[in-house]
């Protein structure tokens, strides 16, 4: 055959393939939709699961969830910003730095359940925090860590070197260049970093279910004292999410409609993590044209 | 000395400041640096307990069939079997169809495409695996029991779930490979008569196969480590797998079920904390894989 016999054929398959595999996933993301949307409703929303009986909702757990990635967050941002901070603007390029920047791949490589499982040994048995949401925000954050940590990184590179030897060149320390020009200028790149790793934790269920544990006990949601175990702010409470809920009815759960509760859970999961990719893009964008002024 | 000499002579203002930054950068280094190494040390200690309290033999460990905690059996072969083989069908279903899909949106179609489609996938990639699961569980295991009867849980399934998982991930990689590719490249090949087809073949994936096995590792390392989307739908008999249809176990699986099951410090606990070391190992191996791979492609 002629070459260009060979390439129009390949072109047809290789267009043929990839859009097989892309109405194979389009479908599957319409059926999801499809089965899960008539589930979702006010009722579905705002009331508490049943264990036994059908007809319950996910208000606590789509709560956890909320609440957990605030708490992840509240954690994590101030740790990865220290370690981007360092990678990118003090670290010397030695040996050392390789040594640490290893270090996060690895920690961005382990499994999450393996993560769940240090959580469970250290934050759970070894600190006494027993099942908590912040036994499972330091889990998520160990999961976060590296991800968010690159992005801000990366968000910090975006500057141009120019800006900081304007700085230096004007006598400011390089703390002040660091937190004066290089942060308020990485703003957005860190926005959008960690809401984009907010939409990841947001999913997370193996890292959870022996850290943030798998029950979710009757909490109170006019109760606003953080201290008090039923208020729904106490982060010592043991909280299932909505993601460990999905997996928790299909496997060991005794509700009835279990398909009903899942469906519906799946796509306030998928459409949550949707909202938070374009909340993402939308304040990226929001800040950068706000700076650019 | 006195007046402006001794300023002159005196650390700056700005200089003292600096002091935050010298902080940050011990604080970074002490955080990451003791984070992964608890991370290492909590969990061999624990996942040696098993051998070195001399309950259980390493040798018998890996390379017995029977895994049953009632009768004190902990060979954990048929686990690392399993998680191997779901591992590498799934990597290797899921390189062709990335390849295709890559191939298509990079050098195929126009950019304009691009645009649209990169937030699908970004969400695809979002998605939560107990999402994967879940369509496993309600789409695939029926239509396998459809097409093969039995139950339908089993190896088979969980490939099919981790493709699906794996796939929209090393999708994007590939195209961030291919994309990494010089322009000057693909014209230099055209400028020498060849169609685009020769050009992608011989020129462009050649050129980006450090970032394409760099993607199938990476994918196969998440499949490897997947634990809640695999025990949905495999099945969870900890036994030798037999055939692709068999319902079997994998190490994480095995994790999930049973960590909540056992009382700590026993036996049957310190097995499981042995499964959870062999994890750890493999992610570290495939972590060394990739680096492999992206040194290669870096040289090319």
């Amino acid at each position: 055959m002629k070459p260009e016999k060979v390439d129009r054929l390949a072109t047809y398959l290789i267009l043929a393939g990839a859009s097989l595999v892309g109405i194979i996933v389009l479908l599957l993301l319409g059926y999801l939709l499809v089965t899960g949307l008539p589930h979702v409703s006010w009722h579905f929303l705002t009331s508490s699961s049943e264990s036994f009986r059908s007809g319950g909702g996910i208000r606590d757990q789509l709560f956890n969830s909320l609440y957990l990635v605030v708490l992840t967050l509240l954690v994590s941002v101030p740790l990865a910003l220290i370690a981007a901070i360092y990678l990118s603007e003090y670290a010397p390029t030695n040996r050392w730095t390789e040594l640490l920047r290893l270090a996060i791949e690895v920690l961005s490589s382990l499994p999450s359940v393996v993560v769940g499982l240090f959580g469970y040994l250290v934050f759970v048995l070894q600190w006494g925090f027993d099942f908590s949401l912040l036994a499972g925000a330091f889990a998520l954050t160990i999961l976060n860590l590296p991800l968010l940590t690159r992005s801000i990184e990366d968000a910090l590179h975006q500057v141009p070197a120019l800006q900081r030897r304007a700085g230096l060149g004007l006598g400011m320390s390089k703390w002040r260049v660091t937190t004066k020009i290089v942060l308020p200028q990485a703003l957005s790149g860190i926005i959008t970093g960690a809401i984009l790793s907010a939409g990841r934790i947001f999913g997370e269920a193996a890292a959870l279910i022996y850290t943030a544990g798998q029950s979710a006990p009757a909490i109170d949601y006019q109760n606003w004292n953080p201290f008090s175990p039923t208020s729904f702010l106490n982060p010592m409470r043991p909280a299932e999410t909505l993601a460990v809920h999905i997996w928790k009815v299909n496997s060991e759960g005794l509700v009835p409609d279990a398909r009903a509760v899942s469906n519906g859970s799946v796509v306030v999961l998928i459409i949550t993590i949707l909202l938070f990719n374009l909340l993402a893009r939308l304040l990226g964008n929001l800040i950068q044209r706000r700076l650019a002024k | 000395m006195q007046g402006p000499q001794q300023n002159l002579l005196k650390p700056s203002k700005e200089s003292r400041e600096e002091w935050l930054g010298k902080l940050v950068s011990g604080l970074a280094i002490v955080l990451i640096g003791g984070l992964v190494s608890a991370i290492l040390i909590f969990l061999t200690v624990k996942g040696i307990a098993l051998f070195v309290q001399g309950e259980f033999s390493l040798g018998k460990f890996l390379t017995d069939t029977t895994w049953s905690m009632s009768n004190h059996d902990y060979g954990a072969l048929p686990m690392i079997i399993t998680s191997f083989l779901i591992t590498v069908l799934a990597g290797i279903v899921a390189l062709p169809m990335a390849m295709i899909v890559a191939i298509a949106i990079a050098e195929m179609l126009p950019q304009r495409v691009e645009r649209y489609l990169k937030p699908v996938i970004e969400l695809l990639v979002g998605i939560p695996s107990v999402v994967y699961g879940y369509v496993g569980l309600t789409l695939i295991v029926p239509a396998l029991q459809r097409l093969f009867g039995g139950t339908g849980f089993g190896i088979l399934a969980a490939t099919c779930v981790l493709f699906l998982m794996i796939l929209p991930t090393m999708t994007s990689m590939s195209i961030d490979s291919l994309r990494g590719v010089p322009q000057d490249y693909r014209r230099a090949s055209a400028g020498l008569g060849a169609t685009r087809w020769q050009t992608i073949t011989r020129v462009v994936l050649p050129s980006a196969r450090g970032g394409i096995l760099t993607a199938m590792v990476f994918g196969m390392a998440r499949a490897f480590g997947e634990a809640l989307a695999v025990q949905m739908v495999i099945g969870n008999t900890t036994i030798m797998p037999k055939g692709l249809l068999d319902p079997a176990a994998t190490l994480t699986s095995v994790l999930t079920t049973g960590i909540g099951n056992t009382v700590m410090g026993t036996t049957a606990n310190n097995a499981l904390w042995s499964l959870a070391l062999i994890l750890l190992i493999m992610s570290l191996a495939f972590n060394i894989l990739m680096k492999l791979f992206n040194k290669r492609g870096g040289q090319r």
